[in-house]
């Protein structure tokens, strides 16, 4: 199914585990240094390179752009490593995620309690995915090389509903 | 006594980096495809889609196959009888330096493991030697991903635990990975030797062609019958269930103490990268 984004709670009630969607709008891309980043940044009370509400994160480090190209391959990292930081963006307001590989009790709950989605993309389908990114800014962060947050824009992103916001998971171990 | 300037190997090694990343190994795809024909689960069948049209566009646009573009893990193996100037930890570092520049690969090197400063050019490599017979080099180059290396476990078992125990490690080992190492994958098992030594062999194992069979009738057995209880044990790609969890599993082993069984169960994801050249 085509899905639209903002991601608001509404849409991410619709999604069920199993379910092939393509997302179509904006994404931000952080991993783990920038995830600790905004964590500390959230903590001082400073302003984010981006609104959370209804957020997608996308946890990415593409490989460089060839001249021509908008972005490198880009396909998701292991998603577990960002597991510490993913409950306090969910609550303030970030919505949907995107990595790859099962996440913890403690990020499930969250998702339960706040509303959001964990999408997986195909590991190591990169290139392919890299094809649906039509523009890639970076907007923070700029010192983290492949680790700053870029902010996509995607058009018939392929994921899968891995873990839907009733904590019911696709994962069979 | 044969030489071997080191300067003419740099180009070599970045067009071997380069080349590795782009373009996938054709028993792997063939593989691919043949385990995306029999996957018993729809969303697995997708998947497999997904990574086999994903490798055939990595190819046709000379980009990297997945965006970690790995540590670059060396096996030199140099011949008795080849007398080798210059340095040739520096070339091979200045080859990789150079490959990932030019091939638009992401560097993903830090310079120490806690301060995490990133070396901004994939260098160092990890580099291992061995001495053979001949007067010729034999590099193999491998690209190793974190997802796959960091589901990687060692572990030294009683002796009494024996054959059971060895698969029984590995199957816990890929069980627990789960879908995080990007299943389908494929298995390296090092079993004996010491701590180090079994590990070293078990990424070895990883280097061997995906449809080598081991020559040691042990070995053998254990690899088909892991092969087949691993993807009994419903993984699946990207860990969503189905029969294809691995590709290929590769046992060595190697002499050990009488109070020893060490086993190091080395995963790679199904972006399997590296390459052997002969100078
Ligand atoms: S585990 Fe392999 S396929 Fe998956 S992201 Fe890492 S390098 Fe790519």
């Amino acid at each position: 199914m085509k899905l639209n984004l903002p991601l608001t709670k509404e849409k991410v009630r619709q999604l069920k585990a199993g379910e092939l969607v393509h997302l179509t709008g904006t994404i931000y891309t952080a991993r783990d240094a920038a995830h600790k980043r905004l964590v500390e940044w959230i903590e001082a009370e400073k302003k984010l390179p981006f609104e959370l509400k209804d957020s997608v994160i996308y946890y990415v480090g593409p490989s460089p752009a060839k001249p021509g190209d908008i972005i490198g391959s880009a396909g998701p990292t292991t998603s577990s490593r960002m597991d510490k930081y993913s409950p306090l963006l969910l609550d303030l307001g970030s919505t949907g995620m995107i990595g790859k590989g099962g996440r913890s009790e403690t990020v499930i709950r969250s998702m339960k309690r706040n509303h959001a989605v964990y999408f997986a993309a195909v590991g190591g389908a990169a290139a392919l995915l890299a094809q649906q990114i039509k523009s890639c800014e970076v907007i923070g962060f700029e010192d983290l090389g492949t680790e700053a947050i870029h902010r996509l824009e995607v058009e018939d992103f392929p994921v899968i509903v891995a873990i839907d916001h009733q904590g019911t998971s696709l994962f069979t171990t | 006594m044969r030489t071997l300037d080191v300067s003419t190997l740099v180009e070599d090694i970045a067009q071997m980096c380069i080349e590795m990343n782009y373009y996938v190994d054709d028993q792997l795809l063939g593989a691919l495809k043949k385990a995306a024909r029999d996957e018993t689960s729809a969303l697995g069948r997708n998947i497999l889609g997904q990574i086999i049209e994903n490798d055939e566009i990595a190819a046709r646009k000379h980009v990297p196959m997945c965006q970690d573009t790995g540590i670059v893990v060396v096996y030199a193996a140099l011949g008795e009888d080849l007398q080798v100037r210059g340095n040739l930890d520096e070339a091979i570092n200045e080859g990789i330096r150079q490959g990932y520049q030019q091939g638009y690969l992401r560097k993903s090197v830090v310079r120490h493991p806690l301060d995490r400063v990133n070396t901004k050019d994939n260098t160092p490599a990890v580099i291992h030697y061995q001495r053979v017979l001949g007067d010729q080099l034999k590099l193999t180059i491998a690209a190793k991903g974190a997802g796959s290396e960091n589901q990687s476990q060692l572990r030294m078992l009683k002796p009494s635990e024996g054959y059971e125990g060895v698969k029984q490690m590995v199957l816990d080992t890929i069980r627990s990975a789960g879908g995080n190492p990007c299943p389908p994958i494929i298995v390296g098992v090092g079993i004996g030797g010491s701590f180090e030594k079994c590990a070293l062999i078990s990424k070895e194992a990883l280097m061997r062609p995906l449809d080598d069979v081991s020559e040691d009738e042990i070995s053998a057995q254990l690899e088909r019958e892991l092969l087949k209880e691993i993807n009994e044990l419903n993984v699946g790609p990207m860990g969503f269930g189905g029969k294809t969890t691995a590709l290929a599993v590769k046992v060595n082993t190697y002499p050990c103490h009488i109070a020893s069984l060490p086993v190091a169960v080395n995963i790679q994801c199904h972006a399997s990268r590296h390459m052997t050249k002969i100078f």
